[in-house]
């Protein structure tokens, strides 16, 4: 038997596989596909302090193994998303991780206050949206701010605290520091990376916003480094992210570092994907000869 | 929605640059109106899914019909496939025309380019409910013309071209027929056409099928919305779940 249980501060999982923030909206559309009582959590799209509308389309463009998108955080708000699309999943059995957005301190700990008390199990905090003109991004490349972002939200939190990381900044580590330093539970590595596409046709970029993040198979070796190096100097649990597709993708973050792993994109390309890899990891796991998620977990650091 | 591999039965040139693909499996015994579309991956190069329309259903069969244009390098590739092989779908996805609540006597259906595939299936199932059909559909040029006779064996039909090569010179608003008897309209086309349509066709009752760019196609990834006039409702709808098909009162194009 292969132990695919992972614990976490706040999520107990069945396996270390959960939908990605954005990817999966609130889970209801992906009900008609598979059970989600089998995902080992759910992490829910951005909340903001009010709703959000979010920017012009396109939102969306293909790229090599991947593809640019700018939504521009379009949520109903946090009050909308605690009222009209949380009580849906309380019924499964999988812990729930919000994740929350802002453009002042203010919002971000108002939304991390309301969302605390509304029966789900963790908190992660977007420092890191590229596709938003206000805060957000800068959050998320400055050292000061993210300290002071993750010492706000603790203070008004009861929930355990994941804070995700932005890849584009110089200095991945400096930032993992100054989270750890400021409370954090854990860290949700990586977002987006920024990008653009440009039609030849019209000579103007395909996306409306100009720029959007960079997701899927093309950021995973990004995402892979960057979980190495900030394994190595933090002492924070890490949720992993970019690119995965499939269970072997999901072993290579294990061993950078990551304690569970998170699928974003790829349930555009598949809506049973996250289904598909929680069937499949254990004999993946075996095939590399461990008996447990934890046996994987920083196995390319002895 | 099912995510299924169906098999390729039929896969051919039926104009310039256009293709029929007639794919068999079970999306075909789910599909509840016309106006509904499938999701295609044409292989591992492309990242995101392919929207196309359901053009034509054959319970007996148990296929759908596509009918789609060379845009790019996706469907390019597409091209490329054949009879026998399998091709990944997600589908049927949209809600489609709402055939139940439909019930005129005459309807007036208007196609731009790849907008006319969806068309064909309504005027079928309008026709099998009773309803007169009348066909207003725009093509680029001669070469580009596809399923001429079977609108035609459905009901009148008006051809318009760019360049006059065939039917009236001009865009599909330049052909349309004595609106006083039409009691409701369906188009299907490009925006700008949409929005030329929605005005020429001001207090007809209408439905439009709007094409946007897609991420997931199930409605989970907030990548095709629109805004509602006045912010109406949740103040936007997503195309790939809400629609593709909306009342031309519901979107701001
Ligand atoms: C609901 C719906 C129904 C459609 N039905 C049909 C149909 O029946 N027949 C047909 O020929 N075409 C149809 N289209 C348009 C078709 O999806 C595009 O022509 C196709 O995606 C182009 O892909 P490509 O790789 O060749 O082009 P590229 O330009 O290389 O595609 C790049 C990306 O842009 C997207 N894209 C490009 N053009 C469009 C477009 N017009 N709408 C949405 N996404 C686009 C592609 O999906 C892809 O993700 C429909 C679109 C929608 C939204
Ligand atoms: C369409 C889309 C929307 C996203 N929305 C959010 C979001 O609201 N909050 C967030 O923290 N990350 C968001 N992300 C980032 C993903 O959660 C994930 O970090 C990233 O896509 C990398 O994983 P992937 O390569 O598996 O997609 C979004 C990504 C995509 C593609
Ligand atoms: S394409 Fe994802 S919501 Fe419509």
């Amino acid at each position: 038997m292969i132990d695919t249980t992972v614990k976490l501060p706040g999520i107990h999982m069945k396996n270390p596989i959960m939908p990605a923030s954005g990817c999966f909206g609130f889970g209801k559309e992906f009900s008609q596909f598979y059970d989600l009582s089998l995902l080992g959590a759910i992490i829910i799209k951005a909340s903001t302090g009010e709703r959000r509308f979010g920017n012009q389309t396109p939102r969306v463009a293909e790229t090599s193994s991947g593809m640019l998108n700018a939504i521009g955080l379009q949520n109903p708000g946090v009050d909308g998303v605690i009222a009209d699309e949380l009580p849906f999943l309380y019924p499964y059995k999988t812990p729930i991780i919000a994740n929350v957005a802002g453009s002042t301190l203010e919002e971000y700990s108002l939304v991390a206050e309301k969302l605390s008390k509304s029966g789900v199990h963790a908190l992660e905090i977007n420092i890191s949206c590229p596709n938003v003109k206000e805060g957000g991004v800068q959050f998320g490349t400055d050292p000061e701010l993210a300290y002071e972002v993750t010492k706000q939200v603790k203070k008004v939190s009861s929930l355990p605290v994941y804070i995700k990381l932005s890849p584009n900044v110089t200095d991945i580590v400096g930032l993992a520091k100054a989270v750890e330093k400021a409370g954090a539970d854990g860290l949700s590595m990586i977002n987006t990376l920024t990008g653009m596409r440009i039609d030849p046709h019209t000579r103007k970029p395909i996306i409306a916003n100009q720029t959007g993040g960079l997701s899927g198979p093309a950021i995973k070796p990004v995402a892979i480094r960057m979980i190495h190096q900030v394994y190595q100097e933090v002492d924070l649990p890490i949720i992993g992210m970019g690119g995965i597709e499939t269970t072997d993708d999901i072993v290579e973050y294990l061993l950078a570092g990551a304690s569970a792993v998170a699928i974003g994109s790829a349930n555009f390309k598949n809506p049973n994907i996250c289904k598909e890899l929680i069937h499949e990891l254990p004999e993946t796991l075996q095939k590399f000869g461990f008996n447990s998620v934890k046996e994987a977990v920083g196995g390319a650091h002895h | 929605m099912l995510r299924e591999w169906m098999t390729i039965v039929t896969h051919q040139q039926i104009a310039h640059q256009t293709y029929l693909l007639e794919l068999q499996g079970e999306i075909a015994g789910l599909v509840d109106n016309p106006g509904q579309f499938v999701h295609l991956q044409i292989s591992e190069q492309y990242f995101l899914r392919r929207p196309v329309s359901i053009a034509d259903v054959s319970p007996i069969k148990g296929t759908i019909t596509l009918l789609y244009k060379v845009m790019g390098e996706g469907t390019e590739a597409l091209t490329k496939k054949g009879a026998g092989e399998k091709i990944d779908v997600v589908g049927p996805g949209g809600k489609g025309f709402p055939m139940d609540e439909i019930n005129s006597k005459k309807a007036l259906l208007i196609g731009g380019g790849i907008g006319i595939p969806p068309l064909y299936y309504l005027a079928k199932e309008l026709t099998a409910k009773g309803i007169e059909v009348v066909s207003v559909l725009g093509f680029r040029s001669e070469n580009d013309l596809f399923y001429l006779e079977e609108f035609k064996s459905l009901g009148e039909v008006h051809i318009t071209t760019n360049d006059g090569s065939v039917g009236t010179q001009g865009f599909v608003t330049d052909a349309l027929p004595a609106l006083d008897t039409i009691e409701t309209y369906f188009t299907c086309g490009p925006t700008v056409m949409l929005k030329n349509v929605k005005e020429k066709l001001d207090g007809i009752p209408g439905y439009i099928s709007i094409e946007e760019r897609m991420g997931c196609g199930i409605g989970a990834c907030f990548a095709c919305v629109l805004e509602t006039p006045g912010g109406c409702g949740k103040g936007y709808v997503k195309v790939c779940s809400d629609g593709p098909v909306f009342r031309p009162e519901e979107v701001i194009l």
